[in-house]
Parts: C-alpha cells; sequence; structure tokens
C-alpha cells in the first residue's frame, strides 16, 4: 500500500485522535496524543492489510528550537517520540509520533508488544527524559549512572563533561526478562 | 637490578642498559585497548600486508598482566574511562602507551559530552598517532618511534 492509503486507512479509524499529519521525504506520519498511541500501534499491527508486525525504531525529537510547525503556527508541544513500523510481509512502513508537551512526560510503553521497545525507550528516556509508563526497568542505558541531566535535549550544553568514578556492578533487574 | 647498584663502573651499566632496552623494544608484547574503528585497522597492521611482527611486536596479548604495550585504538567514553584507568593500572612495570587515531589522542570528531577528550587525562602516553584512522604504516612508525625511546632508556628508571 503507498503512504497516501495508509493515511486515509488512518484517519478513517482514528480521526479525532490526529492532531497533525507530516510528510518527510515520501514517508507519511500521524501525530498522535500519548494516550493513543496503544491503539493505532495495536491497529496497525493487526489489521490484515496493514499487519505492520515490526518496530523499527523508537527516537525522540526536542523542538525547543523549532516553536512553529511546517504551515508557521505554533506547535504546542516540546518533544516527540517518533515510532516507525514495518510490515515484513507486505514491505511497507509507516511513521507513528507521539506528541509530548514538557510537563508531563509520560507516554505508554509498547515493550510488552514489542520486545525490541524495551532498550529503545531507555535510550529515549535517557537522552531526553521522557518517562514510559509500565516500563519495568527505565535506567540509562547509554550515559553512565552517576550522569545527571538529559544530553540530547536542546538546553543541555553540548559540551558539559561528566566524569565517572567508578564503574557499576552489575545489577540484575527483578524482573530478568526486562534486562 | 641488583648488579647495576652494586657495580659502580659505567661502562657495564650502559651495557646492561644497551642489552635489556635490546630485549625490551624489540620484543613488545601489544595488548589492543580496541573499542572503535581504529581497532579494525589494526587488524590490517597485524596482519601479513602490514605485518607488525617485523618489529618483533607479534604476539598480541589480550591479559594486561601479560602485555607491555598498551594500544588505546578508538573513542574512549567517560563510561570507559575507569576502566582503561584498572587495565593500565594491571600491567606490570615497564609499559608504554600507544594512542592510536584521532580520538584516542584529542577526542577527535567527537567533542560532546560523552567522551574522553584524549587518553592523557587517564594515563600517561608515549606517542600519539593522527589520523582517522591512521594509515597502517604510521602505527607502524610510531612502533619504531617507540622502540626508539626505548633504546634511549635507563633499565634502573623502571623501578
Amino acid at each position: 500500500m503507498d503512504q497516501a492509503s495508509i493515511t486515509e486507512k488512518m484517519e478513517s479509524r482514528f480521526g479525532d485522535a490526529i492532531i497533525a499529519k507530516t510528510d518527510s521525504c515520501g514517508q507519511h506520519a500521524i501525530t498522535v496524543r500519548a494516550g493513543d498511541l496503544l491503539s493505532v500501534a495495536t491497529h496497525l499491527r493487526d489489521d490484515a492489510e496493514l499487519s505492520m508486525n515490526m518496530l523499527v525504531d523508537i527516537a525522540g525529537v526536542d523542538y525547543l528550537e523549532f516553536p512553529l510547525d511546517e504551515n508557521g503556527e505554533g506547535r504546542g508541544w516540546r518533544y516527540e517520540v517518533v515510532y516507525q513500523f514495518m510490515s515484513l510481509g507486505k514491505n511497507h512502513r509507516y511513521r507513528v509520533k507521539v506528541a509530548v508537551d514538557e510537563d508531563d512526560l509520560h507516554v505508554p510503553t509498547l515493550a510488552t508488544n514489542w520486545g525490541v521497545a524495551n532498550w529503545m525507550e531507555r535510550e529515549v528516556y535517557d537522552q531526553f527524559g521522557v518517562i514510559f509508563d509500565g516500563h519495568k526497568n527505565l535506567v540509562r542505558i547509554l550515559n553512565h549512572h552517576e550522569f545527571e541531566g538529559h544530553p540530547l535535549r536542546k538546553d543541555y550544553p553540548i559540551n558539559r563533561r561528566q566524569k565517572l568514578s567508578k564503574p557499576i556492578e552489575h545489577i540484575i533487574p527483578e524482573d530478568p526478562e526486562w534486562a | 637490578m641488583g648488579l647495576e647498584s652494586n657495580v659502580n663502573q659505567p661502562f657495564i651499566t650502559t651495557t646492561m642498559d644497551s642489552v635489556i632496552n635490546w630485549g625490551r623494544q624489540y620484543s613488545m608484547w601489544p595488548l589492543p585497548f580496541g573499542t572503535a574503528c581504529c581497532a579494525i585497522e589494526f587488524m590490517g597492521v597485524v596482519s601479513s600486508r602490514y605485518d607488525i611482527s617485523r618489529f618483533g611486536a607479534e604476539l598480541v596479548r589480550f591479559s594486561p598482566r601479560q602485555a607491555d604495550l598498551m594500544l588505546v585504538m578508538g573513542t574512549i567514553t567517560h563510561k570507559m574511562a575507569p576502566v582503561i584507568q584498572q587495565i593500565y593500572d594491571q600491567m606490570p612495570n615497564p609499559k608504554w602507551v600507544l594512542s592510536m587515531g584521532a580520538c584516542a589522542s584529542s577526542g577527535g570528531f567527537y567533542d560532546n559530552y560523552s567522551v574522553v577528550q584524549g587518553i592523557d587525562e587517564l594515563i600517561p602516553v608515549d606517542v600519539y598517532v593522527a589520523g582517522c584512522p591512521p594509515r597502517p604504516e604510521n602505527v607502524l612508525d610510531a612502533v619504531c618511534k617507540i622502540q626508539q625511546k626505548i633504546s634511549t632508556e635507563k633499565a634502573a628508571a623502571w623501578r
């Protein structure tokens, strides 16, 4: 299916949940609020025509320096968490973005359904500070355990270096499936 | 060495020095501390085309207790810094450090929140090799420079 027809399908199903639509070099994306993420993602996976069973990537974006969107209007949110889905059988991709406000940094986790989301969400938490509800092991994954702050936010000075005094002891989380 | 301190005649000491240094420089056992792309380039250096074994540094030892030349190849992040410190401390004297590539020498391409801007913030370095990655001939030249440095050392200095 081409991008336009997938977008049309999503609009007909989730009409008022979609707060923005974007097109970036041919890849369409819909923006939703955090509460609708799980229903959008499971629909993408379970629908027979779409069957997007693979979560390719989860990325974070900080729009602190880009407060206006493509139409020149105010964006209204600071962070976005971008989910890229792909269908292995039908060979098409789609993108879902979740708008996250500065004061409410909570997004439901997809790691219970897509195992790969575990570490990807830990990375978004580490670099941006977005908290994923339901993730049982949301700790830093890239930066060291004594690091304070979230470095990929635009207001973190890129040159600030934080030294590590000693390496972390090996920690096994309470639920080893969430390691 | 006890013999040098007891005998006060310069010609014995200098001959001893030259023999000991000859042994050390032509049989350095490298410890490859490879973290990134320079380690791949090092794999080329130890392979048959650009052979590091011609210079004596053939026996690559991955245990710091058995090596004397630490080759730091690749980006060292702040998360890795205590590890490289510990590995360096585990090496017995005499030991030398070769910092290969831009990332190990100065942080290189990465002037950001996570990269140590040069391993000389952590450990003493003998020779820096510039390049991203350096050509294998550069690495061999650096090994030769360390050998020249060893030939001017006093063996008793490593006590």
